[in-house]
């Protein structure tokens, strides 16, 4: 098979964040301009070479505003991709794609959320009555994506023979990580085991620790071609392979009405991505994998190739997951569950930072560094490298 | 059973009010293609399998095995977290178990949500759908254990 052609033709030349907290005054909008203009100002790229522009479609402040108060020059490619925590390595993606293609020189990607807003907790807004997909699930009390997902986790520990103890692993390596973050809101507070068997329960079989944090803050990444990236400030980021998954008769969160509930996206999207890459999973040497909920590392560790199907809860074992000697670091920066959770778009800006050689949990001389989208809703995935 | 706050189906939905009428008699139902018999649930407008857009509904017997449950804790809506812990189940129905459907298991058709010990649920378990009337409309199916523990 020949070389993928969009193999290594762009670059994530630029990266900008805001803090991450509970209750920050900013509003959405406000905290996107802020990430975009970070991120300009980390790349050296002016605010009127930006032509291109993909965000979240659950995104509050669009592509008009942001253009307007960034002060962009005229936009020549704008999308949007759906699906939630499915969409974050879709955003650099497509942007990728755009550049590649000639459809626009500097792409910019970004999420921005708060807590509090509408858009952010749809399972807390009651509507009277129940239409679509969600009829078969929420009049019965599955109310949360966390219980969306304790359903197939219940499934997947009876099926496999996982336990608590390996979803602890899973908590306690981003814990870690978080620790030497920091940027991580969870950064000051180490967790141990004892402490994380004794947390409430939030949906049995996940307890509090299984769950990603609730965060406000924004993230954004530039995106331009390989020549453009060679001249500016930072080590590119070279976007080597990109791939979707949206697996037959899938079901966004309630997935459990095809053949096998537990082959989730991840299986799609994660051999069409090492079709397109010189890089195999053993070659990886560090990961960014999206973990709303902690049961979603194993199902991405099978997905994604870097073990048999049925083995994800068992290879976290033995510190697999945790930097500096686990075989495969996983989320360095703190993930989802313990530096902030915001759509997954962190685990984009942290690839970036192992690729870079600047992460806080660094991977010596990461030569690429895998990053994931949401397993349970359509999703997709990115390998970066030097 | 009071039933504020909770979150009721619109049982007029084009693709499920037939499932939801067959409920409020008592009748578990599920949706098949009319030209190839292939069955498939939630209900949808088109066959996957030959693109018919032609549908049937074939009454099932009501029995089926616990796939998996998860058991919810607040913070949940109000309503359910007046009744939290409870459970939710997901149902492989016996006559095919390529269907599966997520409800509730409980003692019986007024049986609350929290009525059965969820530290006694086991994952293939046998249940048979009991109907819950909640409002002139809306007529759950939810499951309990079969008298006798037979019946699986
Ligand atoms: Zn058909």
């Amino acid at each position: 098979m020949g070389r993928d052609p969009f193999q290594d033709r762009t670059a994530i030349v630029g990266i900008g964040q805001t803090p991450f907290g509970k209750g920050l005054a900013d509003s959405e909008l406000a905290l996107a301009c802020r990430a975009i203009a970070a991120a300009l100002d980390d790349a050296g790229v002016r605010p009127n070479e930006v032509d291109g522009l993909v965000c979240f479609s659950m995104e509050d402040g669009r592509e008009v505003e942001v253009a307007r108060n960034l002060g962009l020059g005229d936009i020549t490619f704008f999308t949007q991709v759906g699906y939630g925590g499915g969409a974050g390595c879709a955003t650099v993606g497509h942007a990728a794609l755009a550049v590649a293609t000639g459809r626009c020189d500097v792409a910019v990607a970004w999420r921005a959320r708060k807590r509090a807003a509408r858009t952010s907790r749809p399972w807390s807004q009651v509507s009277e009555r129940i239409r679509g997909h969600w009829q078969w699930s929420r009049p019965f009390g599955v109310l949360r994506p966390v219980d969306e997902i304790a359903l197939l986790t219940r499934r997947y520990m009876h099926t496999y023979g996982a336990t608590r103890d390996h979803l602890a692993n899973v908590a306690l390596a981003f814990r870690k990580h978080a620790n030497r973050n920091p940027a991580a809101t969870m950064h000051d507070r180490p967790l141990t085991r004892e402490e994380y068997l004794a947390a409430r329960w939030i949906s049995e079989p996940l307890c509090l620790f299984d769950n990603c944090l609730e965060t406000d803050g924004a993230l954004a990444v530039v995106v331009t071609t390989a020549e453009r990236a060679a001249d500016l400030r930072h080590r590119p980021a070279y976007v080597h392979a990109y791939a979707q998954g949206l697996p037959r008769q899938h079901q966004v969160m309630t997935n459990y009405f095809c053949d096998d509930p537990l082959l989730g996206p991840s299986w799609v999207a994660g051999p069409k991505l090492w079709s397109r890459s010189e890089f195999r999973p053993a070659d990886v040497p560090v990961a960014q994998l999206y973990d709303a909920f902690s049961p979603l590392i194993p199902l991405s560790l099978e997905g994604y190739g870097f073990c048999g199907r049925g083995e994800g809860a068992a290879f976290t074992e033995d510190g697999a997951l945790e930097w500096p000697d686990g075989r495969l670091p996983t989320n360095t920066s703190g993930g989802g569950m313990s530096e902030a959770y915001v759509h997954g778009f962190n685990l984009v800006t942290e690839a970036v930072r192992q690729i870079r050689g600047t992460s806080t949990c660094q991977v010596p001389d990461a030569a690429c560094c895998l990053v994931t989208s949401g397993e349970g809703v359509p999703t997709s995935a990115l390998l970066l490298r030097r | 059973m009071t039933v504020e706050g909770w979150l009721l189906p619109d049982t007029e939905d084009p693709d499920a009010a037939e499932f939801w009428a067959a409920c409020r008699e008592r009748r578990l139902v599920v949706q098949g293609c009319a030209d190839c018999g292939a069955r498939r649930m939630p209900p949808r407008p088109m066959c996957p399998r030959c693109r018919s857009l032609a549908v049937r509904w074939d009454e099932v017997s009501g029995r089926g095995r616990i796939w998996s449950f998860c058991v919810p804790h607040p913070p949940l809506l109000p309503a359910y977290a007046a009744v939290a812990p409870y459970n939710a189940v997901i149902v492989e129905l016996e006559d095919d178990p390529a269907i599966r459907l997520v409800g509730n298991l409980v003692t019986g058709p007024d049986g609350a949500l929290n009525g059965v010990d969820p530290a006694s649920i086991r994952i293939g378990e046998p249940v048979e759908v009991v109907f819950c009337r909640l409002t002139d409309d809306v007529t759950l199916p939810r499951w309990r254990r079969p008298a006798g523990g037979a019946g699986g």
